[in-house]
């Protein structure tokens, strides 16, 4: 079937897709954008976070049908489209050295940036509360709080 | 595969009607897991996102009418008051993420004995309305677990919207996991205050094929709430009655052993949850929570 629907701004079109697959594998292997990542395919880690319709979800977890006609964001739309400049939390990550082998790093900044769209000033329960649908095997999770702390007081600042 | 997506309701129970093994999906969170795993590989997908009735609420009757579909976030954040059982339960699902797709209705019809709404919807009293081309049927929710993962729907139905009575006195629920966060429950455990009726109902999840109420234990305890005239002076429940529904609540287990827990333990934890839990409720109901409508 083809399925029609917004990526980042940008209406998309894809083919041949198959009934059964999920949108995460249509955004992957059929839009050709790869910053969604696939671990576990069952909503366990949240490396596939994608906003749908602005809604913080696994992708993972979306029938590539159900997506018709809605807007999604992924990763690689949270900076600002044309520039080269990374957004606010994505600079945040960088700077506290909350990325060590970043395959959950996709993830985890969808649902930080979608975090401080809701709630400018998280508290550290919140923050907390806000991530705990995704894994991280690497870090620890200490630098991934500080970061989201970092970008948390930089939109304070900047706002 | 095809994939069915129905722009309205009278559209999806006409496709279920002449799709009887197509898999309902909404929030596919369960859904999605069997078919990424290839554990089920349907004719049919039947799409209900795009089915705005089943995406909203109605608050106006004595019972809330809650569409299927409506994702357990809205719940935390729109119904907590009438329907605090089940915001609470709402909360202890998976992730954000999960809890931004997944639905009251996909939990009934995936029907797994460990499902969190369960525990929430026995204790508060709840009805199912289940639809098909063929007209509505009204299933008391305790009916509707049928075995386990197993349903009381016909092939040809639907859940339009869980119909769920608006909470007169405080409710709890409790959930003995891992972690806090994307957890299957161990066991769990409701309990809800009706001081209108002047009774207790409770639910038990992940301790029997199906989750079930604890109907010795309510009865007990409303027999001895009314006995020792509770209701009205807000005096503290008896420690040794509140030992005894622990037991009555135990008792109403059928536990198996598994990978998250031996059948011992699930006894044990349901006993710990009903007496800390009726604690609960009877502390915020002596604190006035529920109180005035015993002068209605
Ligand atoms: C990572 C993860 C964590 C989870 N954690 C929990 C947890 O903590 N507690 C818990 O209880 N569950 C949990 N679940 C399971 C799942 O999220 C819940 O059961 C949820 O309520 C399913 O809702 P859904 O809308 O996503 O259902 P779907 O996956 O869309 O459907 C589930 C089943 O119900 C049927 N169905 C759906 N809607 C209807 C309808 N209107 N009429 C008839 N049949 C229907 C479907 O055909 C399917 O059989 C978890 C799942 C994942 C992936
Ligand atoms: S790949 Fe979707 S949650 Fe893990
Ligand atoms: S940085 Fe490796 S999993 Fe998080």
């Amino acid at each position: 079937m083809r399925v029609n629907l917004t990526v980042n701004g940008r209406p998309r079109q894809a083919d041949d897709v198959w009934e059964g697959e999920s949108l995460l594998y249509v955004l992957r292997e059929r839009l050709g954008l790869p910053g969604s990542k696939n671990a576990c395919e069952q909503g366990e880690c949240g490396s596939c976070t994608v906003r749908l319709d602005g809604v913080p979800v696994c992708a993972c977890l979306v029938a590539a049908g159900q997506a018709e006609g809605r807007e999604v964001v992924t990763v690689e739309g949270l900076a600002e489209p044309g520039s080269d400049e990374l957004s606010v939390v994505q600079k945040a990550f960088v700077d506290a050295g909350a990325v060590q082998c970043g395959f959950c790093t996709p993830g985890l900044l969808v649902a930080a940036d979608d975090l401080l769209r809701q709630n400018p000033e998280p508290t550290d329960a919140d923050i907390r509360e806000a991530l705990s649908g995704n894994l991280c095997r690497c870090t620890g999770y200490e630098k991934i709080l500080d970061a989201v702390r970092l970008a948390a007081a930089r939109t304070g600042e900047a706002g | 595969m095809d994939f069915l997506r129905p722009a309205g309701w009278e559209e999806a129970l006409a496709a279920k009607a002449a799709h009887p093994t197509a898999v309902p999906i909404a929030g596919g969170t369960d859904v999605m897991v069997e078919i990424n795993f290839d554990h089920r590989r349907p004719d049919h997908l039947l799409d209900l996102n795009r089915i705005g009735e089943l995406h909203t609420w109605e608050t106006d009757g004595p019972d809330i009418r809650l569409g299927a579909a409506v994702p357990y976030t809205r719940i935390l954040e729109h119904l907590r008051s009438p329907l605090p059982g089940l915001a609470l339960a709402a909360h202890t699902v998976g992730s954000p993420q999960i809890r931004n797709r997944g639905s009251v209705g996909g939990n009934l019809g995936a029907a797994s004995p460990a499902g969190d709404c369960h525990p929430a919807l026995l204790a508060a009293g709840a009805v199912v309305e289940a639809a098909s081309v063929r007209g509505t049927r009204l299933i008391p929710v305790e009916e509707f677990y049928t075995g386990v993962k197993r349903n009381a729907l016909a092939p040809d139905e639907l859940i339009r919207a869980v119909r769920i009575r608006r909470a007169t006195g405080p409710q709890q629920f409790s959930k003995v996991g891992t972690r806090n966060a994307m957890v299957i429950a161990v066991c769990a455990f409701g309990i809800a205050l009706h001081p209108d009726t002047r009774t207790v109902r409770t639910g038990i999840g992940s301790a029997a094929p199906t989750p079930v109420r604890a109907r010795a234990a309510e009865e007990f305890l409303a027999a001895e709430l009314a006995d020792a005239g509770c209701w009205d002076s807000g005096r503290p429940v008896a420690p040794s009655a509140a030992r005894q529904f622990a037991e009555l609540a135990a008792g109403a287990c059928n536990p198996i052993d598994d990978v998250r827990g031996t059948a011992a333990y699930r006894r044990r934890a349901v006993a710990v949850m009903a007496r800390r839990t009726l604690g609960w409720v009877w502390e915020a109901y002596r604190g006035g929570q529920g109180r005035e409508a015993l002068c209605a």
